[in-house]
């Protein structure tokens, strides 16, 4: 190499590095290749630096619940609820399998909405992240402890849980209403005789306050309308929980037009206090209806299931003062209530306006009986009784409005793909801005609360055509992020989602953050096949039957030598991880494993069930990198031909 | 900057230099270019590393003693332990609990008599004090990193790691009156 040569290779590295330190050291102070932008600034969390809030986003047909940080838009977790996830093992190994069980047996996937965060005085309080399944009717309960799904109820009497899980103020309920009316009871019959035929019904689901189990405390049997979404009163309508209808029409066929004939359909309001009292006095019918509530004993470390026949049914016309009709234009679809309660917001997707309900003339309505006409005799009141305003929003196809807590509502509109920001009380139109595409929910962190944090909007996009680099025919939806601070919307940031986000919910970060666990205390671990030191460890085998309890710690497994399984046995793996350190799990896997890891966190105990089909020797390992020597956490087990096992040997460094 | 770039980057400089024709050009930019180097070098090395799962990654910088110049049965460790001055008599009530908390905390790793994942606990006191015993049971990730006698050991184990196993101080003090039985 001549020397001038060697010199430009000299300065080329010099041109080299220094770039790249610029960016390193100096990203904190100057924003860099984002330049100057504030909205890199208000959207910058320097590394090892934690985010403000918590968001949860919904998975729709992923099935899942992600978390993002906000701002950053970092992506924390994945928590998987209604499908299984192979990464966890969730769904696959033998402690998680169960929740994922319902009347129609094991349903490996659903298609999940509506997160929402359980409230106290209607406040969001961090213990606790309901979401829907649609598909399959069904609500699970994710602890903020944890961050795991914790607990599955299915709803029986339902089809399509769209309207769900709304709470009330201090998650007495959370509520599941029916998107698809079908026959209640179940039965056999025409399709065409839907109209009259087919029923509604809308769940409240009680919420154990200790330990946040649910069970259904009683249904309400409604008319066969579509309930679309729902939303609890708060403050001086704590007690109600309202409910948007479509499709009043009963129509069963090309809804897209038969379902949008009528010029107003209805918001149901439900005096849940009122039920109650009908409860109490036995006005109920017991109703014959399998369903099953599935629930995770962290003790334990798995999901048992609890099967259950009977449910609970209120029938609004031998109840009266249960249920409302308030007429609202053009297929509802949101329905939302503002921080004080005072304000009912229907949300008409297939109208240019929005419209506003008053609470107080709801009731000054009923007092005075003042209805219109009634609806499979329930009482429906005249809209200009309740009506408060209108928002004369120019835009089109209003979906979902959220409250910023300083008296405003944000509004999004799906046709012209925007959100409008307007003032409750005068219903004046403040400012819009245009989403990316066609936004469908919206999120402002407690947004749906008492007391939201009004700083940021999350806006959910179903559309992101040209939006990111193109993937193929499918392409990832998005959250896009807005500083609401100042009189202005301003769109900061601008962040790829997992499956369809189709609603959020976000909280302060502290209010969560300490109450996260870190390890599982195996002093307390109660798995019934845990090995709890490496004394215990041992392999058992009867007849066809093998169960080896094995147990990890950095970075070694007890046994990792085992011998005397023959092929077609059917072999437990327990895998107790003896860590009591954060962030410390062990994977396990084997060659062959006919389903996915295990992923056991410090003091946790986990099951994989294999079955190896033909003799020969199978190694097993970490597969969570997990130290130094985890290139080293491995072992091996003997297969043998049926009848030809030696002895069971169970060893570690013999 | 990953360390490959860094390395290279050395390596050009170091042949540069010792290239007689150019020597004084390439020495002036070489100087630029290591200081460059060392600029990020000290930016990175500032970063936290507190909870880190891997704690053996080389640390170029920190001060390692000599292990002549160590002296371990005066040396107490890092830790929250920093005096402890043990009765004459061993209390067999503390023993026996001590043994039940080795047996299930510790006994992955260590045998009492034997060298297994990590050294025998057996004789300990003759080699190591009693705060420093304790320290590395309740304080294992920071010692393994800074401690010059702890390091000493993990590298005789070829870096395996002592688990951090939330020992707390009454339980630690028990395991350390079960090693004076041993």
């Amino acid at each position: 190499m001549n020397p001038l040569k060697q010199l430009s290779v000299l300065a080329a590295a010099a041109i080299l590095v220094l770039p790249a330190c610029t960016n390193n050291n100096e990203g904190a102070q100057n924003t860099g290749a984002i330049n100057k932008s504030s909205a890199a600034e208000k959207v910058y969390v320097a590394p090892g630096e934690y985010d403000e809030f918590y968001s949860f986003m919904s998975g729709g047909f992923s099935g899942q619940v992600s978390v993002y940080g906000l701002p950053s838009g970092r992506l924390l977790k994945v928590i998987p609820v209604f499908s299984v996830d192979g990464e966890k093992g969730y769904g696959f190994n033998e402690e998680t399998k169960p929740l994922l069980e319902t009347s129609h047996g094991f349903i490996p996937w659903d298609d999940a909405h509506h997160p929402e965060l359980s409230q106290t005085k209607g406040k969001p309080d961090g213990k606790y992240l309901f979401i829907n399944g649609n598909n399959t009717p069904r609500v699970a309960r994710i602890d903020l402890s944890t961050f795991e799904t914790a607990e599955i109820i299915e709803l029986p009497n339902a089809g399509g849980n769209h309207s769900s899980p709304f709470t009330t103020e201090n998650s007495e309920y959370v509520v599941a209403g029916t998107r698809f009316s079908v026959p209640i009871p179940q039965s056999d019959m025409s399709i065409a005789d839907y109209k009259g035929k087919f029923k509604g019904s809308l769940s409240f689901i009680s919420v154990d306050p200790e330990h946040g189990h649910m069970d259904i405390d009683f249904q309400v049997l409604m008319p066969g309308f579509d309930y679309d979404l729902a939303h609890g009163g708060k403050g001086k309508s704590h007690g109600w929980m309202f409910f948007t209808t479509y499709n009043t029409e009963e129509s069963h066929t090309l809804k897209e037009v038969n379902a949008s004939q009528n010029d107003k359909d209805y918001i149901a309001a439900i005096n849940w206090k009122k039920a109650q009292e009908y409860i109490e006095q036995g006005k109920f019918k017991e109703m014959d209806s399998e369903y099953l509530i599935n629930r995770y004993d962290e003790k334990k470390h798995l999901a048992e299931t609890i099967k259950k026949n009977k449910v609970r049914v209120l029938d609004p016309t031998e109840c009266p003062g249960v249920v409302y009709f308030l007429p609202t234009p053009k297929s509802p679809h949101g329905v939302d209530v503002d921080p004080t309660g005072s304000y009912i917001i229907g949300n008409g997707k297939l109208n240019a306006n929005l419209t506003v309900h008053s609470f107080d003339k709801m009731i000054q309505a009923i007092e005075n009986k003042s209805f219109a006409d009634e609806a499979y005799g329930i009482p429906v009141l005249n809209f200009e009784d309740v009506a408060a305003g209108t928002v004369e929003s120019g835009g089109l196809g209003p979906l979902h409005t959220e409250f910023d807590g300083q008296g405003n509502a944000y509004t999004t509109f799906f046709i012209s793909s925007e959100v409008v920001k307007w003032k409750l009380g005068t219903w004046e139109v403040l400012d819009r801005v245009p989403t990316y595409y066609s936004v469908g929910h919206l999120m402002i962190p407690g947004g749906d609360s008492k007391e939201p944090w009004g700083k940021y909007m999350v806006a959910l996009n179903k559309i992101t055509k040209d939006r990111y680099l193109p993937t193929g025919p499918e392409l990832a939806h998005s959250a896009q992020l807005y500083d609401i601070s100042g009189d202005k919307m301003e769109l900061i940031l601008d962040f790829p989602t997992i499956g369809e986000p189709h609603y959020a919910q976000a909280i302060a970060a502290d209010i969560v953050m300490n109450r996260s666990k870190k390890i599982y205390s195996l002093e307390e671990n109660e798995h019934p096949h845990a090995a709890k030191s490496e004394s215990e460890a041992r392999v058992e085998k009867n007849g066809n039957e093998v169960h080896v309890y094995m147990t990890t710690i950095r970075s070694h497994f007890a046994p990792d030598n085992i011998e005397g399984i023959e092929a077609g046995d059917k072999v437990y793996f327990h895998v107790t991880n003896l860590e009591q350190d954060w962030d410390v799990p062990h994977g396990f896997s084997v060659l062959g494993a006919q389903n996915a890891e295990l992923l056991i966190m410090p003091g946790q105990t986990e099951t994989l069930l294999w079955e190896p089909l033909k003799p020969g020797i199978y190694p097993f390992y970490c597969t969570d990198f997990c130290s130094a020597l985890h290139q080293e956490m491995q072992g091996y087990l003997r297969v043998s031909a049926k009848g030809q096992a030696p002895e069971v040997l169970a060893t570690t460094g013999d | 900057m990953s360390f490959y770039a860094l390395l290279s980057s050395y390596t050009f400089a170091y042949k540069l230099i010792h290239h007689r024709p150019m020597k004084k050009v390439t020495t002036i930019i070489s100087v630029a270019l290591l200081l460059a180097i060392t600029a990020c070098g000290g930016e990175s090395n500032s970063r936290k590393t507190e909870n880190t799962r891997e704690s053996i990654t080389p640390q170029p910088k920190a001060e390692v003693k000599k292990s002549t110049t160590m002296d371990p049965m005066s040396s107490k460790g890092i830790g929250p332990i920093k005096e402890l001055t043990l009765a004459e008599t061993i209390d067999q009530g503390m023993v026996a609990e001590g043994k039940a908390l080795f047996d299930k905390n510790c006994a992955a790793c260590h045998k009492p008599d034997k060298k297994y994942i990590g050294p025998a606990p057996k004789d300990i006191l003759n080699r190591r004090t009693p705060e420093w015993v304790m320290n590395m049971i309740m304080n294992p990730t920071e010692m393994v990193q800074k401690d010059p006698i702890a390091k000493q050991v993990l590298a005789e184990a070829n870096g395996a790691i002592m688990a951090d196993q939330n020992i707390q101080e009454e339980d630690a003090r028990k395991i350390l009156e079960y090693f004076r039985t041993l």
